[in-house]
């Protein structure tokens, strides 16, 4: 079959390679129809994130049809379902699954003695990523083998095009679950950093919780004009001061509730220097992380605001101002999504019509295409906020 | 200790029959060629400046081989690195230190000018790769001012943002009444 493998930094290439086969009574293998590329897949494309091998299928936010099951996926998927593939393998029996902290499954990670060295703990396996979450073939590709088969899917029904169930796999449920951490109460305002994908779900998710206002920060003009259609007030951080944008919009006491959907690897500028420190830590392995977002969120904040990190976090960050985040009293949620906890409630928002996430593709292309819709997506060429592949 | 050079693929995963084209350009091994070579010369100029200073007949200026070493290898890290385009920048300067430095050496009394004029040579050639593969790995974002789509269309609510925003109000002023605190963490579907 065709897949996109990870062959180093900056190098993705559509190969052929072997089918999946079924290797454990609970597998299940689907045939792909939509696949999707995630800002996660940037932070592999850059080799940020430690633990890729040459050789790694990428993709982790898949759907497709069932073609084959193992024994012991116990009736709960036959041949011929559809399903969207949740980005995090999930058991469903262990204690953390049972809580519906799915990202954090006790049993799925095979290669968990990695990450409980480098995290202290074991976190879930996931789809097409590094192998401190288990290194699992990923699903940008024709075919993919869900292990867990019996948990890790989400039924879809017919006659809902593949464009509005895809994003059940992860940017959807990413941006809500960041916006349900903030307990968002109607009075409150939600400032947002980031309006590629994940930040643009979160500002649907916001106004679906009933903010008061929503305020999404980028520097990009067609992720901003996607953001103020989606009801957001926005700021442009190369051309505005955030600090002071906020201030104005909340009347000098900062928002409530802040986002953070930009991850480590913040925009790089001059003009904030504290991006320039960190990208030279990190070109000399001194920092793996480059904060800035969540710096500016815990010195913007209100004081007893919540703060909900969505971006991608993989190691050490430098210079976080504590003291700022103690004395004002705020509270931090983070976590890679519990995707289960949410599909059936926001699959319900999508069959009502509330919602249809599939405003966010700019970009449908063939497979065949993804390694040049990598460079696409992570240059902002051509508008680009969101690619979609057909194998 | 822990190494992720340990990690090893599972067995039965796919393996790769044929694999298809690569995005690397010419101009990529080109940067990563002059990036090595940066790091090289520069370890040497760090940890032997005065082999350095000797060869060219400069002695008394191994502070500033030196410092110049320190340069070569921050120069070669970034060329190595995502940011490859501002790495071979930044050697295309520093060649151009380079080259002031061995200038003020070509003096008529330097027995060894003619190395002089050698590296003056070789730093010309570097200095002509280092600056076509900086001008060819410019980063290929689109520029400040391009010309973008935008998308003010693109709401994502099919019923329309203001019935959406009231909906979302009533169900929370319900749930105030009830003093159920709306999108609680635990709540489990
Ligand atoms: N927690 C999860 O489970 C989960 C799931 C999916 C994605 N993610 C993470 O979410 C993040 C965003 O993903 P995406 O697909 O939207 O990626 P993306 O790269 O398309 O979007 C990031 C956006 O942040 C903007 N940005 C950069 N620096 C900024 C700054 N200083 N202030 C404000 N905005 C800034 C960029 O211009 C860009 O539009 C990534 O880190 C990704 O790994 C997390
Ligand atoms: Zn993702
Ligand atoms: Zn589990």
């Amino acid at each position: 079959m065709k897949a996109l493998v990870w062959h180093g930094k900056e190098d993705i290439r559509c190969d052929t390679v072997t089918d999946p086969e079924i290797q454990d009574s609970r597998d299940a293998i689907i045939k792909v129809t939509s696949c999707a590329i995630c800002g996660s897949d940037l932070h592999l494309f850059h080799n940020f994130i430690p633990g890729m091998l040459p050789g790694d299928i990428m993709g982790h936010e898949t759907m497709g049809e069932v073609v084959e099951v193992g024994s012991g996926v116990d009736g709960k998927l036959k041949k011929g379902d559809r399903i969207v593939v949740p980005f995090t393998i999930i058991c469903g029996e262990c204690d953390q699954c049972k809580r519906g902290n799915f990202s954090v499954c006790e049993t799925t990670n095979r290669k968990r003695h990695l990450a409980d060295k480098v995290f202290g703990h074991t976190t879930a396996g996931l789809f097409g990523y590094t192998h401190l979450t288990g290194g699992y073939p990923g699903g940008q590709a024709e075919y993919l083998r869900v292990p867990y088969a019996d948990a890790t899917h989400i039924k879809v029904p017919a006659g809902i095009p593949d464009e509005q169930l895809l994003f059940l796999s992860d940017i959807f449920p990413t941006g809500w679950q960041a916006a349900v951490q903030c307990d968002i109460e109607p009075t409150d305002t939600v400032a947002i950093w980031g309006c590629g994908p994940v930040g643009q779900m979160a500002i649907r998710s916001a106004i679906l919780l009933g903010a008061n206002q929503v305020i999404a920060i980028d520097c990009l003009p067609e992720r901003l004009s996607m953001a103020e259609a989606g009801g957001a007030t926005t700021i442009n951080f190369e051309t505005e001061s955030v600090l002071e944008r906020l201030q104005e919009l909340t009347d000098g006491k900062g928002p409530e509730k802040c986002i953070d959907c930009v991850g480590m690897e913040s925009h790089v500028m001059a003009s904030l220097p504290d991006t320039l420190l960190d990208r030279a830590k990190q070109m000399v392995m001194a920092e793996s992380d480059r904060p800035h977002v969540l710096r500016e969120m815990i010195y913007v904040c209100r004081p007893g605001g919540i703060i909900s990190v969505a971006g991608v976090y993989s190691g050490l960050s430098d210079m976080l101002p504590m003291g700022a985040f103690m004395n004002k009293g705020l509270t931090m949620r983070t976590g890679q999504t519990h995707v289960n906890r949410w599909t059936d409630d926001l699959l319900r928002r999508i069959e009502d019509g509330e919602i249809d996430p599939s405003f966010v593709i700019t970009h449908t292309v063939p497979l065949e295409q993804g390694p040049e819709m990598y460079q696409v997506f992570r240059d902002k060429r051509d508008s680009c906020v969101k690619v979609v592949l057909k194998p | 200790m822990f190494h992720f050079s340990n990690i090893v693929r599972t067995k039965g995963d796919p393996k790769i029959l044929e694999s298809g084209p690569s995005l690397k350009q010419p101009v990529d091994q080109l940067a990563r060629a002059l990036g090595w070579f940066s790091i090289g010369l520069g370890v040497v100029e760090f940890f032997a400046p005065r082999r350095v200073t000797e060869t060219l007949g400069m002695e008394g200026h191994e502070t500033m081989v030196r410092a110049f070493g320190v340069r070569e290898i921050l120069a070669g890290i970034m060329s190595l690195s995502v940011d490859k385009n501002a790495g071979l920048w930044a050697r295309v300067g520093g060649d151009g230190l380079d080259a002031a430095a061995l200038l003020s050496g070509l003096t008529p009394d330097n027995p060894k000018k003619g190395n002089i004029a050698l590296a003056l040579l070789m730093v010309g050639g570097i200095a002509m790769l280092d600056y076509r593969a900086a001008q060819d790995t410019k980063p290929r974002r689109p520029p400040r001012d391009a010309r973008r789509k935008l998308y003010p269309n693109r709401s994502g609510f099919p019923k329309g943002i203001e019935s959406i925003r009231t909906a979302a109000r009533q169900i929370a002023a319900h749930a105030g009444q009830n003093e159920v605190k709306q999108g609680d963490e635990r709540r489990i579907p």
